[in-house]
């Protein structure tokens, strides 16, 4: 018999670990409790550091997923060990007898409105970088009108143990400076600046982005932290930050205010989470049982984890965790269900 | 500005405002810098709302001011506000309502060392006893006193005299207002409507048909702060204060300003005066400055108390503009005159403010 | 008028409406160079000008930006053209050559 793995969160990791899963011969359930799969890569515009679109990306992770049981709109209502599988009701009325379960339940976007002092939802021109991704997808936003005048303030709700977001969100530097190239190529006559803590741009191509950024598009980088917004009679927003480079507060006048929300744990993931018995560190995500050897198992025998489940991290570091746990959950199931690895090693005898 | 983004915000920050039965203190200053406010409060709170509002000549100062100018420690300030909390308890109050936004702050951050370190509250209830005989006692709801008058609003609004709206030309007059930083910088969820976006007098405004102005420089500080004006040298950091908040304000021609703190109306009100002496600028029309006023004078306002019974008459700026506006009759030969027709004496005017 | 023995104090603060946008495009196309800077300070470490007098090709870049070109022009006026900051500069951005243009836009109005 073939074993079943219950897959929750049809974002990139559940469908990179679907595919890779699929492809070993096993009996894959993918779950994604909204109307569409393809979690916030769906919403996506272009990726950085190189801008290839986020559409074609998803496009090749939805078409290696052919043959997955792949159900949308559906949650997880109840969960019960079974002997050394779970035993899963879903909320369509399905029952799975998961063999394993894999956790690929992502991340929220930080609410941007909680941080009440940037104005977000109160003032007519600021808005988060999703919005701004829903942007360049859409081509209108009431919000941006031909602005000369960009700020992006990155760590918004990173890096903020008051919002309760001690850690950093790790991806919103180098979107942040994806974005305000974007920007400038939208608005080719606009000044646009960058507020930010620290400048993370550690990946491959990261620094010749920022350099660009700089170089090519005349970037301002101004090293502070955006603390307070508030609107000018004109509608445009009065901004006040410290430039700490230069050691002295500093106000500008700005068109356009981005806020780049950053990952919070997901809500939904946690609930599920609770279900399985599942422990979470102090910042919310998912605790793993070591974070370098074995970063994809959890403290739950055949339970899984992938993804910005067990932190923020980049799309190529999620697809990698991804396979990386298809890869320890077959390890998993093989050791733990002998009697179904002849079956396997017949499926793949014959690809 | 999305109004519906502030109302949501507004509807975060609701504390519980009980309706009566209330324990009041007073502030050491206001009551030499607008005579008649307290008296008002207690005036429309009592007299025309009916509720009980107790008050007991032995009660002292917060010690706030003193706590705030480096003279007293931490600990001694707890214990005059022990003593305070005391006398409510042994008059048989458990809600306490204060005048000053320095004091309200100063109890908020009293309650929660207590609450953090209650080793520290077992103390100062020890040393309480010893000294003064009374019990050591809890607010179980402490206000301010404008979040009190914006409790009553709707009611005040339903016996108004007269509203916060031009009479001329029938447009709201344009509000802005100004929050004492100790009402809920220090603890959002403290104050009516948080510390980004106060409701507190925003909702009085409202009720009472004004338009609130949010201007850039809103949350600003009007630069009062003991140490700014105990020490003639640092009064230029007060000074500046108010004047980036006023150059922030300008555009908008505001009509009035409300404030709910005792230092911020005075120096907002004394300092335009000083502005107009050194840079010959005012932010009124036609010479004049901006009228600044308490709440409780506009609340007497607005149920139709005379203009010189609220002590108008003591502020730099005359109030003048802003009763034509509304509507209001008043004696010009009255102003200067107190309490039960008491010669005040004419003040010497300045040429470049009126 | 009144001496009151106080009076209002002139903001410190860094206005970025006042960076006058069209004079710095004419000095980057001048030397490109001067939007490469990281603000490592490298270029301050090694100044031999620096040790007698604050110098910081780093802070004039910086002053300039924040639209407050007298301290930019302040933070080079001391300068020995030595070549110490191009030898170190990470981003290999001709240091010489941007002190001389800076001055060349900036210094006009002396």
């Amino acid at each position: 018999m073939k074993n079943n793995v219950l897959i929750a969160g049809a974002g990139p990791a559940g469908l990179e670990a679907s595919a890779a899963l699929q492809r070993l011969g096993y009996n894959v359930i993918l779950i994604e409790r909204s109307e569409t799969i393809g979690g916030h890569l769906a919403r996506w515009d272009r990726l950085f550091p190189d801008g290839e679109s986020a559409s074609a990306a998803l496009d090749s992770l939805i078409e290696g997923i052919w043959g997955v049981k792949c159900f949308t709109d559906t949650e997880i209502t109840s969960a019960n060990r079974l002997g050394k599988s779970f035993n899963v009701i879903l909320s369509n009325g399905i029952i799975v007898h998961a063999d394993a379960v894999l956790m690929t339940t992502g991340f929220d976007l930080f609410e941007a409105s909680k941080k009440e002092e940037y104005g977000y939802g109160i003032y007519d021109h600021v808005i988060t970088n999703a919005d701004l991704e829903a942007f360049f997808r859409n081509g209108s936003d009431p919000r941006i009108n031909n602005p000369s005048r960009i700020g992006f303030v990155h760590c918004v709700g990173s890096r903020d143990e008051k919002a309760g977001c001690r850690s950093c969100s790790k991806v919103c530097c180098a979107t942040a400076v994806k974005q305000a190239c974007e920007m400038r190529q939208a608005f080719p006559n606009s000044q646009v600046y960058c507020f930010y803590m620290d400048l993370r741009l550690f990946g491959r191509h990261y620094e010749d982005m920022y350099l660009s950024a700089q170089r090519d598009y005349g970037v301002r980088f101004i090293r502070g932290r955006v603390a307070e917004v508030s609107e000018n009679l004109d509608g445009s927003l009065m901004i006040k930050a410290e430039d700490t480079v230069a050691s002295a507060p500093l106000k500008v006048s700005l068109d356009l205010l981005v806020l780049m929300a950053g990952m919070r744990p997901s809500v939904s993931g946690a609930r599920i989470g609770s279900l399985l018995g599942l422990q979470s560190e102090d910042d919310g995500y998912f605790r793993v049982m070591d974070g370098i050897l074995d970063a994809q198992r959890s403290t739950v025998p055949g339970l899984f984890l992938a993804g910005a489940a067990t932190g923020p991290k980049t799309l190529p570091e999620t697809l990698a965790d991804a396979r990386a746990a298809a890869v320890e959950i077959d390890k998993y199931l093989s050791v733990t269900f002998p009697e179904a690895k002849d079956f396997k090693q017949l499926m793949r005898k014959g690809w | 500005m999305i109004y519906e983004g502030k109302q949501k915000i507004w509807s975060e920050y609701q504390k519980e405002i009980p309706d009566d039965h209330y324990f009041y203190v007073r502030s050491c200053i206001r009551q030499s810098f607008f005579p008649a406010s307290e008296a008002t409060f207690l005036e429309i709170t009592r007299n025309r709302l009916g509720k009980d509002i107790f008050e007991t000549e032995h009660h002292t100062t917060c010690g706030g001011i003193a706590y705030h100018s480096d003279a007293i420690p931490q600990e001694t300030a707890m214990t005059i506000i022990a003593r305070q909390f005391g006398l409510m308890h042994k008059y048989g109050y458990e809600n306490y309502v204060c005048s000053c936004i320095t004091s309200f702050g100063l109890y908020c951050e009293t309650l929660e060392t207590w609450r953090q370190f209650p080793e520290l509250a077992a103390k100062i209830a020890d040393i309480l006893w010893k000294t003064c005989k009374l019990e050591f006692a809890k607010p179980r709801f402490i206000v301010h006193a404008s979040d009190l008058i914006y409790h009553y609003r709707n009611e005040i609004a339903a016996m108004a005299r007269h509203r916060l709206v031009n009479v001329h030309t029938g447009e709201p007059l344009k509000v802005v207002e100004h929050i004492g930083c100790h009402y809920s910088k220090m603890f959002p969820s403290k104050g009516v409507g948080g510390a980004e976006y106060p409701y507190v007098l925003a909702g009085m405004i409202e009720a009472w048909g004004g338009q609130v102005v949010d201007y850039p420089e809103r949350r600003h500080c009007c630069g009062f702060g003991f140490r700014q004006y105990f020490i003639k040298a640092n009064r230029g950091y007060s000074l500046s204060n108010t004047y980036k908040k006023f150059e922030s304000m300008e555009p908008y021609h505001p009509d009035m300003i409300i404030t709910n703190c005792p230092g911020c109306p005075y120096f907002m009100d004394r300092w335009q005066y000083v502005i107009a002496e050194e840079t010959g600028k005012t932010y009124g029309e036609n010479g004049h400055g901006i009228p600044v006023f308490t709440y409780e004078e506009v609340a007497g306002l607005v149920l139709g108390y005379d203009p010189w019974d609220l002590g108008l008459q003591t502020h730099q700026i005359g109030p003048e503009p802003v009763l034509d506006k509304m509507g209001i009759k008043y004696d010009p030969s009255r102003k200067y005159l107190g309490l039960k027709g008491k010669d005040l004496g004419m003040p010497v005017c300045p040429g470049c403010i009126k | 008028m009144v001496d009151f023995g106080f009076g209002i104090v002139p903001s410190s603060r860094i206005n970025l409406d006042l960076f006058d946008r069209a004079k710095f495009e004419a000095l980057a196309t001048l030397e490109p160079d001067v939007r490469k800077c990281m603000a490592c300070g490298s270029c301050t470490a090694v100044c031999t000008a620096g040790t007698f007098k604050a110098t910081s090709l780093r802070a004039a870049i910086e002053e300039i930006q924040n639209g407050r070109e007298k301290k930019a022009l302040e933070m080079i006026s001391g300068c020995q053209l030595c070549g110490k900051c191009f030898m170190t500069c990470p981003r290999g951005i001709n240091t010489r050559h941007l002190i001389l243009s800076i001055v060349k836009i900036y210094g006009e109005e002396k």
